[in-house]
């Protein structure tokens, strides 16, 4: 029987198997930020392991609150800064140079086909974009991994996806991941990993590949992985051409980190997406999703377009291509939050931060801090925000709060209506 | 290793959240004791309120997919400085089940039809929870019934729960 892409990962990372079902991998990277480390590394010092496993494969940033906002968030970056130069960790992004982690790792080429990834971050199954099983862990697994360089897993199931069909304009990597996140609900992925597969996927640049492998965990998946193919070999060149002679030998060495064709899934189900539309959540889950037709004239009070999903380059042209020459509703707050420094500096060379000025939005520096009510835009009870990020908990962006996630289009559209619509660049 | 015994708590629905167990704004905390009054404080759930009735419990009873959303272990944390060592659901987010083993706590799964039964008998009725890890069973009983549940967890983590977590385990051997 022929193997999943995880299961080829797992193959060559195995260093023991404690029980039946259960793999320790070997790990290839393993990503820090300030707000689950830190606990890590206070409990490594108490326990007198104040010790890395390999400084080189250790990569930290801050971006959860950054400016730091009090006293307690000082002290988050403060011990990982002080650990990351204490133990040499050269890769290490503080204020000025950092982003959104799973948005600037990959943007550093610190992601390759075939590695195995961990952070203490439900969003590290972004990382699958580029054929790698990246997932994310707890503080203790997090400090296991600093110390060891190591990780239990349960051996992974894997459900494939085949995307099929042609996508109308106006519709998205994101409405693809929400209308899939729908069909299997919030626990149907648990303890699975979900190969996206097919010709829509194909078509998708590396940015849309890690819109839909960062949802994963929405649907309660381990890590989404996509193949690597041409796209890859291309979004990764500028790190990878010391060790390949050409492009094409880069793609056979990186292709066979791809599943074997008789590969045994535990469902393999198509997706056609011919007839997809703009979609939109309602409620506090992640799955409970609509057209955004069938949403369409509800009010906002802010609209946030960022985040590890959708705060990379690609999302804020579609988003400033929808607000150039139009200025926002007078009751919406509009924030947007480019990704990283190289994002953010490459849309003022485009003149897409004058578009969001001039459209009336406030334009934050790089971090996730209102995706997760921590900074920047935390909502007050009973105010509603159309977001382009991953998690429409209750709560989520502030107590008594409602998220509505959407594509960048949409939110831009709904940023200048004041309620929510469908951009322009949609047809039937 | 740790407590498994002790009264229960029910939660009556399936995918309550990481940011419903411990909301995000209490991240900034340094050490888990400071987590502790903020247990449970954002669930959804009619009639609930969280001080009141997480005070003097030790088993959460619960649906499908608890813990699902955040990577945070500051779930599992809240629950244990709260002295909730052990819940009880039909299956868990991964990193919240792993997570809990980590910390040398319990998350074991029951089928649904048992947990509905769970439910049905013990409800409200003030039951207690006793938890025998030789035999693999949990007692659970109110004064007026009492009934047995056998359950299964794997052998790994199980040593976990007996070593008190994977820090020293895999310091120990890798």
């Amino acid at each position: 029987m022929g193997k999943t892409l995880a299961q080829k990962i797992f193959d060559a990372h195995r260093v023991d198997t404690p029980a039946p079902g259960v793999a320790v991998l070997s790990l290839d990277r393993v990503f820090c930020h300030e707000i689950t480390t830190p606990i890590a590394l206070n409990d490594l010092v108490a326990k007198g392991k104040d010790r890395v496993f390999d400084p080189s494969r250790i990569k930290a940033v801050i971006d959860h609150v950054t400016p730091a906002k009090d006293s307690k968030t000082a002290e988050q970056g403060k011990t990982l800064r002080d650990w990351a130069r204490r133990h040499g960790i050269a890769d290490f992004f503080d204020i000025g140079e950092n982003g959104v982690c799973h948005a600037i790792f990959p943007e550093k080429g610190f992601v390759r086909p075939g590695f195995t990834v961990i952070m203490g971050d439900s969003h590290t199954c972004t990382h699958g974009a580029f054929g790698a099983f990246a997932a994310g862990v707890g503080t203790t697994d997090l400090e296991v991994g600093i110390l060891k360089g190591v990780c239990s897993m349960r051996d992974p199931e894997t459900i494939k996806i085949n995307v099929t069909g042609k996508l109308r304009p106006g519709v998205f990597a994101k409405d693809v991941i929400l209308a899939i996140i729908k069909k299997l609900t919030v626990n149907g992925a648990t303890d699975k990993v979900i190969e996206f597969a097919g010709p829509v996927v194909d078509g998708f640049d590396m940015d849309s590949r890690m819109t839909l492998c960062n949802m994963a965990i929405e649907a309660g998946g381990t890590c989404g992985v996509c193949y690597p193919d041409m796209t890859t070999v291309e979004y990764l060149w500028p790190f990878i051409r010391e060790e390949f002679t050409d492009k094409a030998a880069a793609l056979a060495e990186y292709s066979k980190w791809r599943p074997d064709e008789d590969a045994e899934y535990v469902a393999v189900i198509d997706f056609n997406v011919d007839d997809l539309e703009p979609q939109v959540t309602h409620g506090y889950k992640p799955d409970q999703v609509k057209n955004v037709s069938e949403m369409t004239g509800t009010p906002v009070n802010q609209v946030y377009i960022g985040s590890c999903t959708n705060g990379r380059l690609g999302d804020l042209r579609i988003a400033a291509g929808v607000l150039k020459g139009h200025r926002i509703h007078p009751n919406v707050r509009g924030i947007v939050s480019p990704a990283t420094p190289k994002i953010y500096s490459q849309a003022l060379e485009e003149g897409l931060i004058k578009i969001f000025m001039d459209a009336g939005f406030c334009v934050t520096n790089p971090t996730c801090g209102a995706c997760l009510g921590m900074s920047n835009g935390v909502l007050a009870k009973g105010e509603v925000c159309a977001s382009t990020t991953n998690r429409n908990f209750n709560g989520r962006m502030g107590r008594g709060g409602m998220v509505h996630l959407m594509s960048p289009a949409t939110a831009a559209a709904t940023a200048i209506a004041g309620v929510i619509t469908n951009s322009p660049l949609f047809h039937k | 290793m740790k407590n498994f015994n002790g009264k229960i708590l029910f939660l009556d629905r399936s995918d309550i959240n990481t940011d419903e167990i411990i909301p995000a704004k209490y991240l900034t905390e340094l050490t888990k004791e400071a987590l502790r009054p903020y247990c449970l404080e954002d669930l959804a759930l009619p009639g609930f309120e969280p001080r009141r009735d997480v005070a003097d419990k030790a088993v959460i009873v619960t649906r499908a997919n608890f813990g699902c959303g955040s990577s945070r272990e500051h779930a599992p944390w809240v629950l244990e400085c709260n002295g909730i060592n052990l819940v009880i659901a039909e299956n868990f987010a991964r990193i919240f089940r792993q997570n809990m083993f980590n910390c040398g706590c319990m998350a074991v799964s029951l089928a649904p039809a048992t947990i509905d039964e769970i439910f049905t008998v013990f409800a409200a009725t003030g039951a207690e929870c006793v938890t025998d890890l030789e035999r693999m069973t949990f007692t659970i009983s109110n004064g007026k019934e009492s009934r047995v549940y056998p359950f299964t967890v794997g052998s790994f983590d199980l040593e976990l729960v007996k070593a008190g977590g994977w820090v020293d385990y895999a310091d120990r051997k890798y």
